[in-house]
């Protein structure tokens, strides 16, 4: 395998992990928040329901989710949801483990964003009620960025998991940046390809690191 | 009938009876204050009168319209209920104010959000674009020029565009109380507004509320500073374990005290205060 062959795999990879992650990402912020309101739904099968998902995705391991979510639908039902053959990036491979990521994300920030809400002191919705504000009101205007603030560093703690955790997309044989030809680099012992990917992520981390501290400045100018 | 009407406000949490058929009356322009050990329902009954808490039986009424009846608020829609708390204004013993807005957006921000239910209002009357852009600036600038004048009323102007977090607590307050004034409320309340400040900051804070007095503020105050009931109210409660045990004029309250259970109140918060 020439340099120029494990070269253009390896960008290519590394394109669908940066795709990945950003999809993951935008996607499970604004579940995670859905969930979070349905972990605080004062109508308590909602409540209940919402608890056991997150308990059970949280409780099991995010490769057996992405097997479940990728081979299960076909096993039990003989549906193709998920084509089996790589065609572009976005094939069913790359679907599937998209969701899988998405709705295991979620479920993480539904957690530390509940935590975030229940952290704000009960004067401030309370000040917005006497204000006369309506709740959504009282959410968006008043409680939303308070509480961006707090979880601002758990949240940045499990994006950068995250950005490690899309290898793990390999299991369903999504062409994310590990999908070369193990036994070839193996065999005829050329390094320098796992080199490569270490300096991705340190950059790739490192870029967040430094994203997540700007944010936390731009924040600084109030105490929640 | 008076103004504001409270007529046998019970409230109880679980078994516990905390409120056990309040009485109390307050005119136009007058300053109630309410006096009583802690744990006496005081918090409690300016709670459920700006319904963040919800009364079990009794009546409010207020300018002739019935507030609460019975249970009534229970079974209320969260808008209908909104509606009801901006007949008040409640200053809070920890300000709670915003803390990511500046001072002046402290205050601009509920008026300015009510402005939009209204703009919607008007858009149905008003088709002419230009018109209604103008029609929403002009009020922007009136709420804007309004809150700006109450800062100057509680005196700090200066602060118009500081952050919660760079004030003192006294300073607080004071904006808190601005807060409350910005969308006129016919009734001012107050929890224990200076409970949460250093002894030299009180001063300051007492006599923002003692500038507010006039013939179409009305204000109900709970405090434990005496000295500034007795000088700023015109009718004085003493409640004692949910009950309104003395009413009555500053004078006869402290001047011409009846109760037991007021005199040992007071002998109480003297000796301390001489402490
Ligand atoms: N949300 C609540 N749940 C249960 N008990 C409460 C609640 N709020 C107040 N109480 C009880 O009601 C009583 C009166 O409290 P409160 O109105 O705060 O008194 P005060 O303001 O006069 O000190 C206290 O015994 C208190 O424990
Ligand atoms: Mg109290």
């Amino acid at each position: 395998m020439s340099f120029e062959l494990i070269n253009s795999k390896l960008l290519v990879g590394f394109g669908t992990t940066c795709l990945l992650f950003l999809l993951t990402l935008v996607l499970s912020l604004p579940l995670g928040l859905l969930i979070m309101f349905g972990l605080k739904c004062p109508f308590k099968p909602i409540k209940w329901l919402c608890n056991v998902f997150v308990w059970a995705i949280r409780g099991t391991p995010l490769m057996l989710q992405l097997f479940v979510v990728f081979y299960v639908p076909s096993m039990l039902f003989g549906l193709r949801i998920f084509s089996f053959t790589s065609t572009t990036v976005f094939d069913g491979r790359f679907i599937a483990a998209l969701i899988t990521f998405v709705i295991n994300y979620a479920c993480y920030f539904s957690v530390i964003f509940r935590g975030g809400v229940d952290n704000i002191s009960r004067g401030q919705f309370e000040a917005g009620k006497v204000l006369g504000m309506t709740k959504s009101q009282i959410f968006f205007k008043v409680i939303l960025l308070q509480v961006i603030k707090t979880v601002i560093p758990p949240v940045s703690n499990e994006v950068i998991t995250l950005v490690k955790d899309t290898s793990l997309a390999r299991v369903i044989s999504v062409a994310e940046i590990f999908f070369i030809n193990e036994t070839e680099i193996l065999t005829k012992a050329i390094v320098w390809p796992l080199f490569y990917i270490g300096v991705f992520f340190l950059l790739f981390v490192g870029l967040l690191t430094v994203l997540f501290n700007y944010i936390e400045k731009k924040l600084s100018y109030f105490k929640a | 009938m008076a103004y504001l009407e409270v007529q046998n406000l019970n409230k109880s949490f679980g078994k516990t009876e905390v409120l056990k058929g309040i009485d109390l009356s307050v005119e136009k322009g007058e300053v109630l204050s309410i006096i009583g050990s802690s744990g006496s329902g005081k918090t409690t009954l300016l709670r459920c009168m700006n319904f963040l808490e919800f009364a079990d039986s009794g009546k409010m009424i207020l300018d002739g319209e019935t507030l609460i009846d019975g249970d009534s608020v229970k079974k209320e829609s969260e808008n209908e209920l909104r509606k009801k708390r901006l007949n008040f204004g409640l200053v809070f013993q920890s300000f709670n104010l915003f803390p990511q807005y500046s001072v002046l957006k402290n205050l601009t921000l509920a008026p300015t959000l009510l402005l939009k239910e209204r703009f919607k209002e008007y858009k149905k009357t008003e088709k002419d674009g230009q018109k209604r852009k103008e029609w929403l600036a002009a009020e922007k600038k009136a709420i804007n020029d309004d809150c700006l004048a109450l800062l100057d009323r509680v005196g700090l102007t200066e602060k118009a565009n500081s952050y919660p977090c760079e004030l003192s607590g006294g300073q607080s307050q004071r904006v808190a109380i601005a807060r409350a004034l910005a969308l006129k409320p016919k009734i001012l309340c107050f929890d224990e507004p200076t409970s949460a400040l250093d002894p030299e900051l009180t001063g300051e804070v007492l006599k923002v509320i003692k500038g507010l007095k006039n013939k179409d503020t009305t204000m109900i105050i709970v405090t434990h500073e005496m000295g500034f009931a007795k000088s700023v109210s015109d009718k004085v409660i003493f409640m004692a374990d949910g009950i309104v045990e003395e009413e009555g004029t500053p004078k006869e309250v402290f001047g011409a005290t009846k109760s037991e259970k007021l005199k040992a109140f007071l002998s109480n918060v003297t000796d301390k205060e001489g402490e």
